[in-house]
């Protein structure tokens, strides 16, 4: 027996998603060249000893790390669990309830719904979406779209606003909420500033090239900015030739496409971005999902995939494609990229790498995960990023061999399409990224990604302390934490920015409906104030609790009773 | 100082009560229902209880002694 128990129920799990639903391959000879199993069968009698909190997800194959690997997943403690389910079941009650009205036109209805002409034809807003946007959204919709109205730095301006009508209708009073500290976005390494170099080095390149360049790179648009730009990518990123767009989105959507088709197959991580699974069906490959960051999730697939081939035809994939990101934005995991690397040379697949929210804020050069664990980054097929979070700017980009970067320049819509990137933007990323890798002659690149990397290892250790219970790596910058109940979400936001603080909330179609979580995003250019001062927020109400004896997976329900109580409080 | 510190604690208690059950989200008027709701219901259960619980204590009490104390006489008359 070469599968462990572990093992045995994931592929289970996995089983359906084979083709035709045909099962593995039974014979011990696929299984004993079973790569990660067999290691994981060795590791299994001397597991090192993690904190018992921690999920599955602590390293399995540590020879491949050469730094301890840690992230926690902490389960959701039953109780939380049920009073969360009852929670959207008594505000679903109500949901039907106002539905209920508005049918019978006893209140107003105010968002779309079928005209009269339509009732005989098949129901357009009936769905569960639609009922939860209608009923459940709409309440705690002030914590969202909220306008900025400065530079959305370590502290920014917002507008106040009011709602007369319960969040369907927002009026602007005129005032501005001042110097809130923003918990909320991207801005790794504290580059969205509107002072300093980049912001110099941006106004003088609008001085000389205009802001828009109105044509795409194909035809008139191709400026020296941006070959300048692609090299010093390329640089950055220790690969061959890197090509540059103004939408990191898009870079995504339209570059998988062009690079698999009919007959291959694109192995996707469950919780991929919209951007890459968009590009993945357009792309009219084969998907497969596996497992968050789940390696023998990925393996069988992979095995699966070689041994079975295509559906039906059972002829061999053309290209098998891995796509992973380098830190899922709402986990705060990382990706288990040396693990990865070793299936993806193993089984000959291809891997595409995205590296939006790791590039910059990752490794001790910053040049994201790959940095951050070491590897070479030519054994990545496919490197790519935005420039959207840690560089301040927009688009993004993707790195690797010149004939790969060759090809996409000629056959990917966002190259070919898009109109190119705008000359202040291209001029803050080389400023920022010559920064970064110390070409400015300051140190003020390394500082920051020191500052970075102390306020990261500060935050979350000491959120860890206070009891919260928080999800992903201990290295990521970007901080879940878990708020569980609907209603919370909601109070979250509000109160927290009542308190002067900016935070991002984030409920159910962007995570599993259970798992309502606030999502901090530690940035370079918060000073150790600003975290206490965010941190303060929830220490007072615990000291009443933390007398109390209770186990670590109480800390949710602990702090939620707690937690929150400050804010009715204060 | 006492009585403030009741009434935070019981604002806090209201408070919790909102945030788990959801309410808080609500509209006034959607709030004064379920509160309405549930009062009535926590009502009705402990006005039943105190009601039929007692007389149904006595009834089990009457039941198990009956059980072991006319076991014990008929075994009495079996005797004689």
């Amino acid at each position: 027996m070469t599968e462990s128990s572990s093992s045995k129920l994931l592929n289970g799990d996995t089983c359906h998603r084979t083709a035709n639903g045909k099962k593995a391959a039974r014979n011990g000879f696929v299984k004993n060249h079973c790569l990660l199993q067999q290691q994981q069968q060795l590791q299994k009698y001397r597991r090192p000893k993690e904190k018992s909190i921690q999920s599955h997800h602590v390293s399995r194959n540590a020879a491949l790390y050469n730094k301890p690997f840690v992230e926690s997943f902490e389960e959701t403690p039953l109780l939380v669990a049920v009073l969360t389910y009852m929670g959207y079941g008594i505000l679903t009650i109500f949901g039907y309830l106002r539905d209920f009205l508005r049918d019978w036109k006893i209140e107003k209805c105010h968002v779309a719904r079928e005209r009269d002409e339509q009732k005989d034809f098949v129901p357009l807003y009936q769905d569960f979406e639609n009922f939860y946007t209608r009923n459940l959204y709409m309440r705690i919709r002030d914590n969202w779209n909220r306008p900025i109205c400065s530079v959305p730095g370590a502290r920014m301006d917002l507008v106040e606003r009011v709602t007369p009508d319960y969040n369907w209708t927002f009026e602007h009073t005129g005032r501005v909420m001042e110097d809130v500290i923003n918990m909320g976005s991207y801005n790794y390494l504290g580059f969205a500033e509107n002072t300093g170099t980049c912001a110099e080095e941006s106004a003088e390149a609008t001085l000389k090239y205009g802001a828009g360049v109105n044509s795409t790179r194909h035809e008139m648009g191709n400026l020296d900015k941006h070959e300048e730009l692609e090299n010093l990518v390329a640089r950055f990123l220790g690969v061959e030739a890197s090509m540059a767009f103004g939408m990191g989105f898009a870079t995504n959507s339209m570059n998988i496409p062009a690079l698999t088709g009919k007959g291959c197959l694109i192995l996707s991580d469950e919780l991929n971005h919209a951007s890459l699974v968009l590009g993945a069906r357009l792309s009219g490959s084969t998907i497969r999902v596996f497992k968050h960051n789940n390696m023998q999730s990925l393996e069988k697939l992979l095995r699966d995939a070689i041994v079975h081939g295509q559906p039906r035809t059972h002829r061999p994939w053309k290209k098998i494609l891995i796509v992973v990101e380098g830190i899922y934005s709402m986990e705060g995991s990382i990706v288990r990229l040396p693990e990865v690397i070793a299936l993806k040379k193993k089984y000959k697949a291809y891997l595409y790498l995205d590296e939006a929210h790791s590039i910059g804020a990752l490794g001790p050069r910053g040049r994201g995960v790959v940095d951050y664990f070491g590897l070479d980054p030519r054994d990545v097929d496919i490197m790519m990023g935005t420039f959207t979070k840690s560089f301040g700017a927009a688009g993004g980009y993707i790195g690797g061999k010149k004939e790969l970067i060759e090809y996409l320049r000629s056959h990917s819509h966002s190259a070919v399409y898009a109109a190119s990137m705008s000359p202040p933007v291209a001029q803050q990323i080389i400023a920022s990224m010559k920064c970064i890798m110390g070409e400015d002659d300051t140190s003020l690149g390394r500082d920051r990604l020191r500052q970075l990397s102390e306020n990261t290892t500060y935050f979350r250790r000491r959120l860890q302390e206070l009891g919260f219970i928080i999800y992903g790596n201990e290295d990521s910058p970007v901080v879940p934490l878990m708020l569980y109940m609907p209603a919370k979400i909601g109070a979250f936001g509000r109160e927290m920015l009542k308190r002067n603080i900016g935070t991002v909330v984030v409920g159910f179609p962007a995570t599993p409906i259970i798992e309502s979580r606030a999502r901090f995003c530690v940035s370079a250019a918060h000073t150790r104030e600003m975290l206490d001062t965010a941190l303060a927020r929830h220490r007072h109400p615990l000291r009443l609790q933390k007398s109390r004896p209770l186990i670590v997976r109480c800390c949710a329900v602990r702090w939620h009773q707690s937690g929150c109580a400050a804010f009715s409080a204060g | 100082m006492d009585v403030k510190h009741m009434r935070d604690y019981l604002g806090w208690l209201y408070y919790q009560y909102l945030l788990i059950t959801g309410i808080y989200v609500l509209e006034p008027w959607e709030k004064s229902i379920f509160n309405t709701v549930l009062f009535t219901m926590v009502a009705m259960v402990v006005y039943t209880s105190y009601v039929f619980v007692p007389i149904h204590v006595r009834l089990a009490l009457e039941f198990f002694s009956g059980l072991c104390g006319g076991q014990h006489e008929s075994a009495m008359a079996l005797m004689s």
